[in-house]
């Protein structure tokens, strides 16, 4: 099972705040689909090739482009941010 | 339906705003109870219904879709609609571009009603993970429409929209279709464009209609089908028109029935049905076998850590800074983070504690986990590995069969509140349908029956999964059963 400990740590790299009185859940639930995710070792997966998507596709780029967009749709952007200051969306500060 | 609908609108038997009113009338009296809709766009939807009877007053040809009302699951996003995903992150969220299914449907003339409940970014079975609100199953109240497109399933089946759109990432538009008696269609793994579905699993997530026939979802596949530089997954198309390839005719077909799906959890009333139906397409010339697919077992599993890994990255974005929910509650978490400032820390931690609701944090946490050091190889990578397997046991059993057979669901619609305290069997109720999300193929769920419980008829569905990119193949064994068998809902 999972310590206090850990799912506290595991919170914090989510970036998701918990109450001390809602660790113990945690713990018993993420435990609970933890253990049930031991069924898969018991699956022979010698030699198979990881798949992450299934087009088989390769990466499809395009070109950096600069899009103009009209004062209009910049402000449909802008009026969902919580804070803004002229035409910028607020950031807190990282320095 | 749809068809008909298009017939009255062109003959001039009724007007598309008339259409939209009824329909606004219907929800008026029956939403209160079955509350299918979170957000109405009845300012959208007359102006539309009115552009297309302008253009059916002046003799002009109008699309197959115009003027016929639909209702959006409210993960999908519409310019200058509030576009939520059942989540209070979201409370505020006005969608600034049409997702590309929606621009689609609006240059076809669709009338859109508004945004359906669902559980919380997609994540749940019941739609009881929504913030807002607990869609009614309109076949018993007391119990649940199925999810996450709830909403989406309830609205079609209340005949509160004519047809909805919803999102199937491990079964959400099946599932619920199933439960609600309705038909619910997950196209191929990039059949549809994802661009402007809000995201939940990349890899699994697939745009699709919930309809009153199967003829409807052929109609509505045709019109939002196509490639789309804004979704690097999506597949090149052909414009295909689904509903030209519903002969009625499937006597030269191959169904395959998988033995590990009928071994247990499944319900024998269900069980039942399900013979019943097997015998249905061997009279219509079906020739019935069962296949094996070995790794279906570990289905559940593997979702459930795929789909959460995918879930934890995508669901980074929301942090409180460039749209959704912020909160600072001024309290120290007692967390520090090397390279991080508190107060930006906090504004995370705090957003996300009180924007997410449970299950969702459950679910990031969980692929957090999973992605982080030490664990990736045992966990994410396994199951990668493992998706690969399931992915091989449909190529090896569709060189045998065209489509393969199943109850959609273990079991009927549950009672609300029935299993959201045990995770595991909520988990359950999509293990029928997730496989086909693994490995990309296109999975189909239609009526094949009711079952009385506490005096109310509760729906059946069957699920036809076919090859990959083949949706003519399974809409048409579906509607075979459907024109001869189904009763009208």
């Amino acid at each position: 099972m999972l310590s206090a400990k850990d799912v506290k740590h595991i919170a914090s790299l989510s970036r998701i705040g918990i109450e001390d009185k809602e660790v113990e859940d945690y713990q018993k639930n993420l435990s609970t689909i933890l253990d049930y995710f031991k069924e898969l070792e018991e699956v022979n997966t010698d030699g198979i090739e990881p798949i992450g998507h299934i087009t088989g596709r390769d990466n499809v780029s395009r070109g950096d482009l600069r899009v103009e967009k009209s004062e209009l749709e910049r402000n449909a952007i802008l009026d969902n941010s919580p804070e803004k200051k002229d035409d910028y969306i607020k950031v807190k500060s990282v320095l | 339906m749809i068809k008909e609908l298009h017939e009255k609108l062109i003959k001039g038997e009724t007007t598309s705003v008339k259409l939209t009113e009824e329909y606004f009338e219907k929800i008026k009296n029956r939403d209160k109870e079955i509350q299918a809709y979170l957000t109405l766009t009845k300012d959208l939807a007359i102006k539309q219904a009115n552009f297309i009877d302008e253009k059916i007053k002046k003799g002009d040809e109008i699309e197959i879709l115009s003027g016929i009302p639909v209702a959006i699951k409210d993960n999908i996003c519409i310019e200058g609609i509030r576009t939520t995903a059942a989540s209070k992150i979201l409370d505020n969220y006005i969608a600034p571009y049409d997702a590309t299914v929606i621009k689609k449907l609006k240059e076809k003339g669709a009338v859109i009603l508004g945004k359906t409940n669902m559980d919380e970014f997609a994540m749940g079975s019941s739609t009881e993970n929504s913030a807002y609100q607990i869609t009614k199953n309109p076949n018993d109240i007391e119990r649940v429409p199925g999810g996450s497109s709830g909403g989406s399933a309830a609205a079609v089946a209340e005949d509160e929209a004519v047809w909805a759109l919803g999102s199937d990432t491990g079964g959400s538009i099946r599932q619920p279709a199933s439960f609600c008696g309705i038909v619910g269609l997950k196209p191929t793994y990039g059949r549809v464009s994802r661009h402007g579905l809000l995201a939940m699993a990349s890899s699994l997530d697939q745009i699709g209609p919930l309809t009153k026939t199967v003829e409807d979802a052929a109609i509505v596949l045709s019109e939002i089908i196509g490639e789309d530089k804004k979704d690097a997954t999506s597949a090149p198309s052909f414009d295909k028109r689904y509903e030209n390839y519903l002969t009625g005719d499937i006597s030269k077909i191959k169904i395959g029935i998988p033995k590990e799906y009928l071994e247990k959890g499944l319900d024998e009333d269900i069980k039942n049905k399900f013979q019943e139906a097997i015998q249905q397409f061997r009279k219509l010339g079906a020739e019935i076998k069962e296949i094996s697919l070995p790794h279906s077992k570990y289905s559940l599993s593997t979702y459930y850590l795929i789909m959460p890994s995918e879930v934890s990255s995508n669901l980074a974005r929301f942090d409180g800074i460039k749209y959704g929910l912020r909160v600072d509650d001024k309290e120290s978490s007692g967390f520090k983070e090397n390279g991080i400032p508190r107060t930006l820390f906090e504004t995370y931690l705090d957003s996300r504690e009180y924007g997410f609701g449970s299950e969702v944090k459950r679910r990031i946490m969980l692929g957090t986990y999973a992605l982080s050091a030490g664990y990736y190889d045992a966990y994410y990578l396994k199951a990668q590995k493992v998706r690969a397997l399931i992915k091989r046991d449909f190529e090896e059993a569709f060189r045998e069969v065209d489509f393969i057979f199943s109850p959609t669901t273990p079991e009927v619609a549950f009672k609300i509140g029935e299993k959201t305290s045990d995770l595991l069997k909520m988990y359950h109720s999509d293990i029928f349908t997730i496989a086909a999300n693994l490995s990309g193929v296109p999975g189909i769920s239609f009526p094949i029956g009711k079952i009385k419980k506490d005096g109310k008829d509760l729906p059946i569905g069957g699920q036809l999964m076919g090859k990959w990119f083949d949706e003519e193949g399974i809409l048409n064994a579906a509607h075979t059963f459907e024109i001869n068998y189904s009763q009208p809902i």
